[in-house]
């Protein structure tokens, strides 16, 4: 029943060329990376093409890289047809100095929501989102705590004053 | 007619709209929901939600945090059905370690979900009664989500924020006592549903109040990302369970409800249907279950040496238990690398992990897809023009779950 992830990765590099490249199949599903300009293309392309029809956004969500310089950041689409039961991951990756990125909110309802929490852990400005504000942490927080630059207090950490935690 | 109307001028009467506050902690809302409403007398202009109120940093946390430790924090998720959640993580890990479990495990956690299901199916819709005007069904229901809990207890010993079974497995075998509590559910709790059936489903006050409630089509759903029952009441048949089986699921019979309009009433009949078919799996696990005989009958994990503790007696006398019990505890286990999406049907949707692992001891990054977080999002469209006191059944009855919604 299924499409093959043959099929979709044909089917896109036919509409695409190397603007898409970076296929791979991890546990069974097929990822893929366009660059940044072009993911309301390619996702437009999933939903429209007949024999493809990824009309359901499953999850939107960012990744930070910070050792991969100019593509720190990675906003991963996971999209999914229901009739075909096929799911895909679709990435674009993008700079943490110009992080602009088209939004998928006139595509997908559900993306506004989850590009607001994506911009509010990690300041992905999505361009021409409705609402483009903080919706989980505080607005008055002016940084991005899922980056990897703040990272969480080591837990092995030994200047800790035994004193404070009721030990000697 | 008499010549001395008052005649105004265009524009004279203002109308005027009230903005009122609903939440964050307002005893009808059942959890932190906040919403700033535009009311035009009793009905509802626009709303606008704010979320954000519980959020505890579960993803940034989970980056810090072995493999193991990470399932407690699962539990906060949806907390009316944690053991979902439980075995969503766990899957998802044994997904990525390419952990393969026996079928015994896999029905043992058929139960353990199902009866999760239950817990959580059976809340809200008696929440939808209680917000309806019907607070008996309510209370008479929650002794048989006790029979549910007493289950979890024996299983693993708590009750709401269970952290139940491990990577592989189960932590100990059900006891005797499990099956007997398991079967005593089975036996008293149709009688109890069918009760709160006839209390509500054909009753005109309730039918009245929620028919026509808070609408949404199937083509709207889906483009808000609506998954579970409030997808299936709009009449799209997608359920984890049967779409992308995981822990076994293939191997029961079982339906899936469907709704038509996506109001109210269906989504609390879909609810109702969904539990008798919960009733339904659960009997063919545990018929399955029983025919397990001799030693396959004590299985109850799978041989996952880096992540399974190994037995406490074994600890204090091998010295291969202990360097294990070691490295497990103090998480010293690098995963493999990779890029995991593990889907689980919770209570309310579908319930994602995606989980990135870069060969380390921890996530590098992971991400909960949380269903009601993302069908949410369509509340103002759900109420708009609705009567205040059915913005409210509406919320209840999209079983929205704070814990989850804020992670």
């Amino acid at each position: 029943m299924a499409i093959s992830n043959e099929y979709i990765q044909q089917k896109l590099t036919e509409k695409f060329g190397d603007q898409v490249f970076n296929f791979e199949e991890t546990y069974g599903m097929l990822s893929f990376e366009a660059p940044k300009d072009f993911n309301l293309k390619v996702m437009q392309y999933l939903y429209d093409e007949p024999s493809l029809g990824f009309q359901f956004l499953t999850d939107l969500c960012a990744v930070n890289y910070p050792d991969d310089a100019g593509r720190e950041l990675a906003v991963v689409y996971h999209l999914h047809n229901l009739v075909e039961n096929t799911r895909i991951r679709f990435k674009v990756f993008t700079s943490i100095a110009t992080p602009d990125v088209f939004t998928a909110s006139q595509l997908f309802s559900s993306a506004n929501w989850m590009e607001r929490e994506t911009y509010d852990f990690f300041g992905v400005n999505f361009v021409g989102h409705p609402n483009l504000k903080r919706i989980l942490n505080v607005d008055e927080m002016d940084y991005f705590p899922l980056r990897k630059e703040y990272p969480l207090e080591d837990q092995t950490r030994i200047d800790k004053d035994d004193e404070m935690f009721g030990r000697g | 007619m008499s010549d001395h109307n008052i005649t105004l001028a265009e524009d004279a009467i203002e109308r005027k709209t009230t903005t009122i506050n609903l939440g964050p902690t307002h005893p009808a809302t059942h959890g932190v929901f906040q919403n700033i409403m535009e009311l035009d007398g009793e009905r509802v202009v626009s709303s606008e939600q704010t979320v954000g109120y519980i959020h505890r940093a579960f993803e940034k946390l989970a980056e810090r945090r072995p493999l193991y430790q990470v399932t407690p924090i699962t539990d906060r998720l949806n907390y009316c059905s944690s053991p979902i959640n439980n075995m969503g993580w766990h899957l998802t890990c044994e997904k990525l370690l390419g952990v393969q479990t026996p079928k015994r495990v896999d029905y043992l956690r058929v139960i353990i979900m199902e009866l999760a299901r239950i817990a959580d199916h059976l809340i809200c819709n008696s929440i939808v009664g209680v917000d309806s005007g019907a607070f008996t069904g309510f209370l008479y229901v929650m002794q048989y989500r006790e029979l549910i809990y007493e289950i979890y207890e024996e299983v693993c010993g708590s009750r709401l924020t269970t952290n139940i079974g491990r990577i592989g497995g189960f932590e100990r075998n059900f006891s005797n006592t499990a099956f007997t509590k398991l079967e005593k559910f089975l036996k008293e709790y149709p009688v109890a549903l069918g009760e709160l059936e006839s209390l509500l489903t054909r009753n005109r006050i309730f039918m009245e109040r929620t028919i026509g409630g808070g609408p949404i089509s199937a083509e709207r759903a889906l483009n808000y990302g609506f998954t579970g029952p409030n997808l299936r009441a709009a009449g799209v048949d997608y359920d984890v369970r049967v779409h992308t089986p995981y822990s076994s699921y293939q191997d029961f019979e079982f339906d899936i409800p469907v709704g038509k309009t996506g109001d109210n009433y269906d989504r609390f009949l879909v609810r109702n249907a969904e539990m008798w078919q919960s009733m339904r799996i659960i009997q063919q696990a545990y018929n399955k279950i029983q025919e397990f005989k001799g030693t396959e009958a004590e299985v109850y994990h799978a041989d996952v040496p880096e992540y399974y503790l190994p037995k406490k007696e074994d600890v204090y006398t091998k010295m291969e238990a202990l360097i294990w019990h070691f490295k497990i505890i103090m998480g010293e286990v690098d995963m493999p690398k990779g890029e995991v999406y593990q889907a689980v049907e919770g209570g309310n949707g579908e319930l994602g992990f995606y989980l990135i692992s870069d060969g380390g001891r921890t996530p590098f990054r992971l991400h909960f897809r949380r269903p009601c977080f993302i069908y949410y999002q369509a509340y103002p469209e759900l109420v708009k023009d609705s009567m205040l006191s059915d913005a409210i059944l509406t919320m209840s009855s999209l079983n929205l779950i704070a814990g989850e919604l804020d992670a």
